[in-house]
């Protein structure tokens, strides 16, 4: 049994001029012990994704709708109490922003300490010791110093440490990471990525990370989910995912990125783009979701929307043409 | 030979730290004795991370500050001490696209008077014909409708209002653009829009751009030239080829290993550094990149490293450029 | 819904992603006036209180009203009846009459202090935040207006000259041009950081253009908040001039002076206090119930999570 399944997720939102159906019917599973990314740019439901399997969604205005099963429970079907005692003991989040999510006013051990006690019923002194072991952990130079100072006395990097160690202070099965890079600086995001990988490999935590930068994907995650318009429409393993996308969305993406040292000789040439906008989640779409910017529609796309199809093992994707091209490719 | 069209000399920006009532005033080194220049038609790069500074003299340049030292020279005129009146003419040849397309466009003000205020400013439209051509114009050059010209900032996405703020750069006929993080806020998709439009325009309109960011992949997608900048100096500047494949600075080694390669087959040879960057309040002595060098002797404690010239058009600030070749750990592992 | 838009059937071998239910139920849009209410119904019913005030203070001498100034020894004190809807005071005069022509004393004077307090504080803050040494001496004295609650300043200033309904305004307008000014200083400091503050300077846009087409609109929405709040805070000051002798002259009916001369006699004659009180009362709610949903509707972090 997976560790989590999400099963044809819906979250919408009332909003003054319409629904927004931000997630609408997304499913994925997340093994034990694997890194899962969730990739997409802003508007694509990735991070209300996050949110709903925390049930962090406001309602009103939200509702999901849909199962999420955490080995086995179906989590919107739990009490506001026993979900509680799931968060931050089983599954665990960290964010974009670590400043906003830290209490400005509790020493970072302390806050750490907090989650300790009240999940594992420790005593303060032990708690305190655990969570300056937890810093350690991160890799947070003289952590017992660092322990007694708040938050503000910290930089951004070592911010988002401390909230991998609190996150990571309870031994979570799943740890839900959204956009945990964005913030930070190139070299304090390599650092961050390393002590993600590392980690995962001495805790054993499956992890879910949030993204939009294709190269975390590559770097961290076993598994890919691509999303678009509050939809998915492409799941591989990573290095099938990059090696032969089958959505001509995924294929869009990986072409506007350059890469390092791929423009060193003579004129870069012009990246590949993706024309048009997003479209409006506020009204139905008929037909597949990105039909309107796809340099391959047809009127079939237009009136209908595409099943996801395993295209290659593993591999799924949701596109009528996807295996057309790869043949037309071939020929 | 004619002059450059922008030369940058030993530029210093220290901005004090208030409540200073008592003892000695102490500063922000944001900037501190920084020297480039930009030829017409070229793209020179400064990237580094945050805090390094390269923000600030993109607005110094553009006079949003004033520089605490140093000189700015457009087209061979001073422009860092000239007074508000005598500064309008050089404001017309350098403008400015911001990051955030959200609040780089007043969201009371119509596409249209966004855009026909430098032309109006600077009086480049004889009567109102010429002012109705030139926004058509402005608005077919940035790819957008011209019926687009009678809406709010609001009902446009990310994308086009980005594409409206480089039309407000556009409309006062500009020399030089300066793009402060100008695609970074936006989604994969539309930034690559953005990207090839600033390319189209700069080989249409033969604009100089000074492209200020902390992507690499996209610098060294657009640009001709690299500064890279570490706690308000220059650790190097070179060509777009001797940066990325020769860097002969540890700090832009670094800096190229850390960005993320959208491959999960590369091989990574990661550089590590240490720590975080020092506050520019008090910027390490030495070497104000020893703290975290991983290559760092005796010497970069105590000496400076002046900025020069390692070949042709490529200048660094390391001592370990002054050894031999086979004692330089920088050249043993060079890329390509 | 949807079944319909769809004529053809599906093409043989094409798999189609199955249909999703609606998680919240369409709901149609309403725009408008009933838009409004439904979304903010708080604001809308102060709106509603509010306009009925007005009406009650323009339309004053058609709603069933006497002469609230004549006097009638023979009939003081009546209780409320069919008559004399509000029962009568101790000078035999109508109560109704009076509480109604009194909505125009506290209306005029609300109004008036929040459109004069506005424009002078406007005009002080867009200096203040603009230019930086006029910023120095002016925040001073504000400063030093502020540390005296506008109450008393307006007392003081009352104090210095006769009593009438122009020098309320007045001395109330003076006691709240400080805080308008300090919002509108705050509102364009933080308009100064924003990038299109700085493109338009790039863009050779002078001073005082860059005041007038940038700053000055962005300031109005906040603005707007706080006159309404300034309004209602006008009203209360008015009325407590009123109450304690300071204010409108005893000839002009106002709530604070009917519930002056009423507080001799609550103990016997609590209506007397008790008509004027709920009609003040009910029209600062409707004031600040009106901000509040003015403030929400402006601020666009509060429209976003609608």
């Amino acid at each position: 049994m997976p560790l989590l399944e999400v099963d044809r997720l819906q979250t919408h939102f009332r909003t003054p001029d319409g629904v927004n159906r931000a997630v609408d019917g997304v499913s994925f599973h997340i093994d034990k012990g694997e890194t899962l990314a969730v990739v997409g740019e802003s508007g694509c439901g990735k991070s209300v994704t996050a949110m709903s399997i925390m049930r962090l969604i406001a309602e009103p205005p939200g509702r999901s709708a849909g199962e999420i099963r955490f080995e086995g429970k179906d989590l919107l079907k739990l009490s506001e109490k026993e979900m509680r005692k799931i968060r931050g003991d089983d599954i665990s989040m960290i964010f974009q922003e670590p400043m906003t999510s830290l209490n400005p006013v509790l020493k970072v051990g302390r806050q750490i300490g907090e989650s300790l006690r009240l999940h594992q019923g420790l005593g303060r002194a032990a708690a305190e010791d655990k969570a300056v072991e937890m810093l350690r952990l991160v890799g947070i130079p003289e952590p017992k110093r660092r322990a007694g100072e708040y938050p503000h006395q910290l930089s951004g990097g070592m911010r988002q440490r401390v909230m991998i160690a609190m996150a990571l202070a309870c031994s979570p099965k799943l740890l839900i990471a959204d956009e945990p890079t964005t913030a930070l600086d190139v070299t304090i995001q390599a650092q961050i990525l390393d002590l993600m990988r590392d980690l995962k490999q001495r805790v054993g935590a499956a992890i879910l990370i949030i993204t939009h930068d294709l190269g975390v994907v590559a770097e961290v995650a076993d598994r890919v989910v691509v999303m678009y318009a509050g939809r998915k429409v492409e799941e591989a393993p990573v290095n099938d995912l990059f090696a032969d996308p089958k959505h001509p969305y995924t294929r869009g993406l990986l072409g506007a990125v350059p890469k390092l040292g791929s423009s060193l000789d003579g004129e870069a040439e012009r990246l590949a783009e993706i024309p048009g906008i997003v479209p409006s989640l506020k009204k139905k779409i008929e037909g597949c979701v990105f039909a309107s910017r796809c340099p391959d529609a047809e009127d079939v796309c237009r009136q209908f929307a595409p099943a996801l199809e395993e295209k290659a093992p593993a591999h799924l994707a949701a596109c009528h043409f996807s295996n057309r091209d790869a043949a037309e490719a071939a020929a | 030979m004619t002059a450059p069209l922008l030369e940058v000399n030993d530029l210093k920006m220290h901005f004090p730290l208030g409540g200073a009532l008592f003892g000695e005033r102490r500063y922000v080194y944001a900037v501190d004795g920084l020297s480039f220049r930009v030829e017409r038609g070229e793209t020179l790069s400064l990237v580094g991370e945050s805090g390094c500074g390269k923000s600030t003299v993109g607005r110094a340049i553009l006079r949003l500050l004033k520089p605490t030292g140093g000189q700015v020279v457009l087209a061979g005129k001073r422009i860092d001490d000239m007074g508000s009146a005598k500064l309008r003419p050089y404001r017309r040849r350098v403008q400015v696209v911001f990051q955030d397309p959200f609040s780089s466009l007043n969201p009371r003000i119509r596409v249209r008077d966004a855009l026909a205020e430098p032309i109006n400013n600077f009086g480049l439209a004889k009567d109102n014909a010429e002012l109705t051509r030139k926004l058509n114009m402005l608005m077919d050059k940035v790819g957008l409708p011209r019926e687009a010209l009678g809406r709010w900032p609001h009902e446009f996405s990310g994308g086009q209002r980005q594409r409206v703020g480089i039309a407000r750069a556009l409309a006062a006929e500009p020399d030089l653009i300066v793009c402060d993080e100008a695609v970074s806020a936006l989604d994969v998709s539309v930034k690559a829009q953005i990207v090839n439009l600033l390319g189209d325009l700069q080989k249409e309109l033969g604009l100089a751009l000074l492209f200020i960011s902390h992507d690499l992949a996209i610098v060294e997608h657009m640009t001709h030239r690299v500064a890279v900048m570490y706690l308000g100096k220059i650790a190097e500047i070179g060509t777009k080829r001797q940066i990325f494949a020769r860097p002969r600075h540890p700090y832009t080694e670094a800096l190229l290993s850390a960005v993320p390669t959208p491959d999960p087959l590369a091989k990574r040879e990661r550089i590590m550094l240490k720590g975080d960057v020092p506050s520019p309040i008090s910027p390490p002595s030495g070497c104000r990149f020893h703290t975290r060098c991983p290559y760092a002797f005796d010497r970069c404690k105590s000496e400076e490293p002046r900025l020069r010239e390692v070949e042709k058009g490529h200048e660094a600030a390391c001592h370990l450029n002054d050894r031999d070749a086979q004692d330089n750990p920088l050249l043993s592992g060079a890329r390509a | 819904m949807a079944v319909e838009a769809r004529t053809l059937a599906p093409p043989p071998g094409l798999k189609v992603a199955e249909e999703l239910p609606d998680v919240i139920p369409a709901r149609k849009p309403l725009k408008g006036f009933w838009g409004v209410v439904r979304r903010r119904p708080a604001a809308a019913l102060g709106g509603a209180i509010l306009l009925a005030m007005i009406a009650v203070a323009a339309f004053a001498p058609l709603l069933g009203t006497v002469d609230p100034g004549e006097l009638a020894p023979s009939r003081r004190l009546r209780p409320p009846s069919a008559d004399f809807w509000f029962g009568t005071d101790m000078l035999g005069r109508d109560l109704y009459s009076r509480v109604v022509y009194g909505a125009q004393v506290s209306l005029v004077v609300g109004f008036s202090v929040a459109v004069l307090a506005s424009v002078f504080g406007l005009a002080i803050g867009l200096v203040s935040g603009t230019v930086r040494w006029i910023d120095g001496v002016v925040m001073r004295l504000i400063d030093g207006m502020m540390s005296i609650p506008p109450i008393l300043l307006a007392v003081a200033l009352m104090a210095l000259t006769r009593g009438s309904l122009q020098n309320v305004v007045i001395a109330i307008t003076l006691a709240e041009i400080p805080r308008v000014a300090r919002l509108v200083r705050g509102v364009v400091l933080s308009l100064r950081e924003q990038p299109y503050i700085d493109a338009a300077i790039a863009a050779g846009t002078s001073t005082p253009m860059l005041v007038i087409r940038h700053i000055l609109p962005n300031t109005l929405a906040p603005m707007t908040v706080q006159a309404t709040y300034i309004c209602a805070s006008a009203m209360i000051v008015e009325a407590i001039l009123s109450f304690i002798g300071a204010g409108v002259p005893p000839i002009t009916p106002s709530w604070g002076n009917i519930m002056a001369e009423g507080r001799a006699l609550w103990q016997v004659k609590p209506t007397i206090v008790f008509f004027p009180a709920i009609f003040l009362s009910l029209t600062v709610l409707a004031v600040n119930l009106l901000g509040d949903g003015l403030r929400d509707a402006l601020d666009p972090r509060m429209a976003k999570s609608l």
